[in-house]
């Protein structure tokens, strides 16, 4: 068969080319020019569980045990599943203990499982109804918790994509031990 | 309707059109018949044992397409069941299992990238990028090569006549598969090596760790992430129209997807050379308003899919407002906050017209018209933009059939740029549109009556019906993404699925190249006042219409038991 030789010198050739130097390529010069992100080691590239009143609480978490970070995973629950309701009316249920000065409606992300059960971040919304409850946790004033917030939301990119996010993990961390 | 989400849809379409023109441009120079190999390309080519001046009839050009992929998945295979004894596996994976292994293997060298495995617990680093990254260069490469040949069979002129030639006269010739394959794959490189770096500054990992640990807020501790060379695979399988994330779940992971910015400039190299094909073709045919008709087609049907999808994802689920959620940020079950309905909705449809099926949401939870326009885009096979080469020879199919109507309306034969459509190509065109659909309805009628097929289910009710449909869709067109509810791990789906996978790529692709050999026999008919011009609005409504109909025609009747019944259960009870 004429096409063997070809067949597989190329298929050796690119399995080389493709599969060894381009990935190991972009390992050195990504590891030379940005070692912090190659080796995602920056605060807050993945969320993490918060329980505690004192700091902010993240979106709900598909992985097992939640926000486990080896083992990415959605929930996958369809919109009109009888389990999905019932979670989110569990969610709707703890949420407004926790935070019983907010009487509207829960902003949808912290009632929602993320796509990754890794989301760090939460929507502006999210973050802000959680305001009164961390500062009086830490006996700290809402209008200094609510600067904190602002400080560390960032805005779509180049004002169009994406959607306006807090970063939970870098917002605790700013907000130090309660 | 947001005015945010109508703004994000026309930035990334303004954006897309921006790079897709100078792009197709270089690809026409780069692959057309002007390219001339370069040194280190001849090289390659003794050791190859390749005449790069050979010309290939169709039988020993298809004959060679599928012996490069049979070689590609076995190697694919090996190296999944030998991982534990090879190197660069700091995880310490066992091989993978058989089953796995085989439904691995065809989705990879099929460009479908379909994943019954969860990435970071399954495939070791070298396994990643020395079987299923390199796939994802070649496949897409593959794709490319293909194309080049229907349009060779387009363009020749110098012609082989069948009534003329004197007795052992080779037949017509539609290039050499070899020389295609090189060519695209190198062009695939540079392309990738951008993509990667920029995603690495906006903080993809790329690493040959496989574990680094982050410390916890609460509570002290760590927490241990999975890492590995992530950036190098995210880039090419956008490009490369594969979709197999590093991580389980796909472009959603932070660490596959950190950014709006790492989120737009992924999704435009998901559709960037389906579109830039368009304009490639339009410049080997020497008219490019032929590639502009093609694209415009394209976009007609695309934007009206998406906005569906908006509306639908941005309306939410009525069940969740009665429950005291806000319902102002639309429906995010499965999203990532980064991203929102717009962003994800946005991704949905292009992964699925274009033949990628990666995911930055989990369609399983879109609501039923949102999950509904993906599944319809891949059920048209995937020729919005589409695969690498592989959309426009599916939507250059449709272009057969739409020519051939068009012709018996008037009642002329038929001719596209000057070939005329005749029996044979028909009939080819007609193999190659209604093989993956029948597929997808035989193997969805399959599994729904079967305890295998219904039983790993995520959902009950018509949603999980939509999970079939979807997996043997995803499957037949090669896209690869998943109502992910399903577990696709057992017997029944890594054999269903891989089946349907084969059928999908190589009974397309067949047909294809021999309509491509039949019409690089056919003499070149100058166009006369009675000529269908081709690069014409009304051409390219006449286009529209005949891919919806068939579309339509096709696949209601199964979209109406699944997502249109659960929109009527979700907008009409509510419990």
């Amino acid at each position: 068969m004429k096409s063997f030789r070809p067949g597989l010198v190329l298929l050796l050739f690119f399995t080389v080319l493709c599969g060894l130097v381009y990935p190991l390529l972009i390992t050195g010069l990504g590891q030379f020019l940005a070692p912090e992100k190659a080796s995602a080691r920056t605060i807050g590239a993945v969320g993490q569980l918060f329980t505690h009143p004192g700091y902010f609480h993240g979106r709900p978490s598909g992985t097992t045990p939640p926000y486990n970070a080896e083992a990415s995973s959605g929930v996958n629950h369809g919109p009109t599943n009888p389990a999905f309701l019932d979670a989110v009316r569990q969610r709707v249920a703890t949420v407004r203990a926790q935070n019983p000065g907010q009487d509207g409606a829960v902003p949808a992300d912290l009632v929602t499982a993320s796509g990754s059960g890794l989301d760090p971040h939460l929507s502006v919304a999210g973050a802000k109804y959680q305001v009164a409850r961390v500062a009086k946790a830490r006996g700290r004033s809402a209008a200094e918790v609510n600067r904190l917030v602002d400080a560390n939301t960032e805005g779509r990119w180049l004002g169009i994509f994406g959607e306006p996010r807090v970063n939970v993990v870098r917002l605790n961390v700013a907000l130090g031990p309660p | 309707m947001t005015a945010h989400a109508i703004g994000e849809l026309l930035a990334f379409l303004v954006l897309l059109t921006l790079l897709a023109v100078p792009l197709g441009a270089l690809f026409a120079r780069a692959l057309g018949p002007a390219a001339m190999p370069s040194t280190p390309e001849r090289w390659l080519y003794r050791v190859a044992g390749v005449d790069p001046a050979e010309e290939m009839k169709w039988t020993r050009y298809a004959g060679a397409v599928l012996l490069f992929n049979l070689f590609g998945g076995l190697l694919v295979y090996a190296i999944q069941r030998l991982q534990s004894s090879l190197p660069l596996n700091p995880g310490g994976l066992g091989g993978v299992e058989p089953g796995i292994a085989w439904n691995t293997a065809v989705s990879f060298a099929t460009n479908t990238n379909w994943q019954a495995y969860g990435g970071e617990t399954t495939m070791s680093h070298f396994t990643q990028m020395a079987a299923l990254t390199v796939q994802n260069f070649v496949s897409a490469a593959t794709g490319l090569a293909v194309l080049m040949a229907l349009i060779r069979g387009l363009t020749r002129t110098t012609a082989f006549d069948e009534g003329s030639a004197p007795a052992g006269t080779p037949g017509p010739r539609i290039g050499n598969f070899w020389v295609d394959l090189t060519r695209s794959t190198l062009l695939l490189l540079p392309l990738a090596t951008l993509w990667a770096l920029v995603l690495v500054a906006e903080g993809t990992p790329q690493t040959l760790e496989a574990r680094t640990t982050a410390a916890l807020v609460e509570g002290g501790g760590q927490q241990s992430l999975a890492v590995g060379p992530v950036a190098s695979q995210v880039a090419i399988k956008q490009l490369g129209t594969n979709g197999g994330g590093f991580f389980n779940v796909n472009s959603a992971h932070p660490l596959e997807n950190p950014t709006p910015m790492s989120n737009t400039l992924e999704v435009l190299a998901i559709v960037l050379l389906g579109a830039a094909l368009c304009f490639t073709f339009g410049h080997l045919v020497k008219d490019r308003r032929q590639g502009w008709a093609l694209y415009a087609a394209m976009l007609a049907i695309f934007v009206p899919v998406t906005l569906v999808g908006l509306w639908s994802e941005l309306k939410g689920v009525p069940a969740l407002e009665a429950l005291g959620v806000d319902p102002s940020q639309g429906h995010l079950e499965g999203k990532e906050a980064r991203f929102g309905v717009v962003s994800s909705v946005i991704w949905s449809t292009v992964t699925t017209a274009a033949s990628n099926g990666s995911v930055n949401a989990m369609h399983d939870s879109f609501t039923p018209l949102a999950g509904m326009m993906p599944l319809w885009l891949m059920q048209l096979g995937e020729i919005i933009f589409g695969g690498v080469g592989s959309g426009l020879y599916g939507i250059l199919l449709y272009v057969m059939v739409a020519v051939f109507i068009s012709g018996l309306l008037v009642g002329r034969t038929p001719e596209y740029l000057g070939k005329k459509i005749e029996a044979r190509e028909m009939k080819l065109a007609s193999l190659g549109i209604l093989l993956p659909a029948a597929s997808v309805l035989l193997g969805t009628a399959l599994a729904s009556a079967t305890q295998a097929g219904t039983s790993p289910l995520g959902n009950p009710g018509a949603h999980g019906f939509s999970e079939m449909l979807y997996a043997f869709t995803s499957g037949s067109n090669n896209n690869g993404s998943a109502f992910g509810g399903l577990t696709a791990s057992g017997t029944f789906y890594t054999v269903a699925i891989g089946t349907v996978m084969l059928i999908g790529r190589y009974w397309v692709i067949v047909p294809v190249l021999a309509l491509a050999g039949s019409l690089a026999g056919k003499r070149r008919v100058p166009s006369s006042a009675g000529t269908l011009p081709t690069h014409t609005p009304l051409f390219v409504a006449l286009l529209v219409g005949t891919i919806v109909l068939v579309g339509a025609l096709t696949f209601i009747p199964a979209l109406a038991l699944g997502p249109i019944v659960e929109h009527l259960q979700m907008t009409g009870v509510t419990p």
